[in-house]
């Protein structure tokens, strides 16, 4: 079997058991009380990192590009309340113009 | 459990996913066309996209291929990208309904966009918003794929178009709203801070994910970020 498949198999694979082992060993359990306060906190975290990740690292670099100006006027167009969709376009707008001028 | 996973149905997660699922198509188109240029072929990213499903996992094993590093590499970067669905994945369980193929498709099914989607706030998610958001995430993505890798020649370079920075700005607006709390002090520590527990989770997230990047694999950042929402064990007496 080539590498790739192998990529595919196990990758696949191994996410579902990551993705499941909450909803298949404690689903239609409560989680106790004390730990619900942390779960909510959870989202707010997690999605900071992603956005931080996705705006300033490069691999394993920390860079200043295009994306920082795409993402900055993506957070003005979320501060006056555009739809997501348009967030999105503009994120990507801004960056492949900073990066054609950058050229 | 009706009463307490919120009134929103499978109709409003349908209606609430679209922008995201145009979104995620574009990702899906530019995945295409970076997989079949890193020597995936044309089946193996289709089939990645129907069973992995999730993008920046993928994305990760496919630069990991075509820098020429080995499958077992490549697989423990989307592995790792990966590991926060178990987290993620326990939050959802308590409001899963049914027997284990139910909850295995909504496991399936989850994927950041859906799982914002369908949070109801205070920890509580809608398993009906969850499988609707989730199954118009998959068919874009799917999709997606499909057309990057039958046209990828047609549409050039995805980093040109910018579409490296669509996906932090993705995240950013569906991070805005959860950021908004009735309590407006934190307590971290014993020390009292001016602002709601969300916001200082997401600092907190950010500024652990970053000060990880240059010292540990990717994805490691962004688990280890999780540990942020800790900050939530006592704070409410």
């Amino acid at each position: 079997m080539s590498a790739v498949w192998i990529v595919v198999i196990v990758s696949g694979g191994g996410t579902l058991a990551l993705k499941a082992t909450g909803p298949v060993l404690l689903g239609g359990k409560p989680l106790p009380e004390r730990f619900t306060g942390v779960v909510g906190l959870l989202g707010p975290a997690l999605l900071a990192a992603l956005v931080a990740i996705g705006t300033f690292a490069d691999g394993q670099r920390l860079v200043l590009d295009g994306r920082v100006l795409g993402v900055g006027a993506a957070a003005v167009a979320i501060r006056f309340r555009a739809p997501v969709l348009l967030v999105v376009i503009i994120a990507a707008a801004v960056t492949a113009t900073a990066r054609a001028l950058a050229e | 459990m009706a009463e307490t996973s919120g009134d929103r149905g499978f109709r409003d997660g349908a209606v609430a996913v679209v922008p995201m699922a145009v979104a995620v198509f574009g990702f899906g188109l530019s995945y295409g066309v970076l997989a079949r240029a890193a020597g995936m072929g044309g089946v193996a990213p289709v089939v990645m996209s129907v069973t992995t499903f999730a993008g920046s996992a993928q994305f990760a094993a496919a630069s990991v291929l075509q820098a020429g590093g080995a499958a077992a590499t490549a697989t423990l970067s989307a592995l790792m990208l990966n590991a926060r669905y178990l987290p993620i994945g326990v939050t959802v369980a308590p409001w899963l309904e049914g027997g284990f193929w139910s909850r295995l498709l909504h496991a399936h099914l989850t994927v950041d966009e859906s799982w914002v989607i369908a949070a109801e706030g205070s920890g509580r998610w809608n398993p009906r918003v969850l499988l609707a958001a989730g199954m118009g995430i998959w068919i874009a993505w799917v999709l997606g794929t499909l057309g990057g890798v039958l046209f990828g020649n047609a549409i050039g370079d995805p980093a040109r178009l910018g579409l490296d920075a669509a996906f932090p700005a993705l995240f950013l607006a569906l991070l805005v709203p959860q950021l908004r709390s009735r309590e407006r002090v934190t307590e971290v520590a014993g020390v009292r801070i001016g602002a709601p527990p969300p916001a200082i989770a997401a600092l907190l997230g950010a500024a652990i994910a970053l000060a990880l990047t240059p010292f540990t694999p990717s994805g490691v950042p962004i688990v280890a970020a999780g540990a942020a929402c800790l900050i939530g064990l006592r704070r409410h007496r």
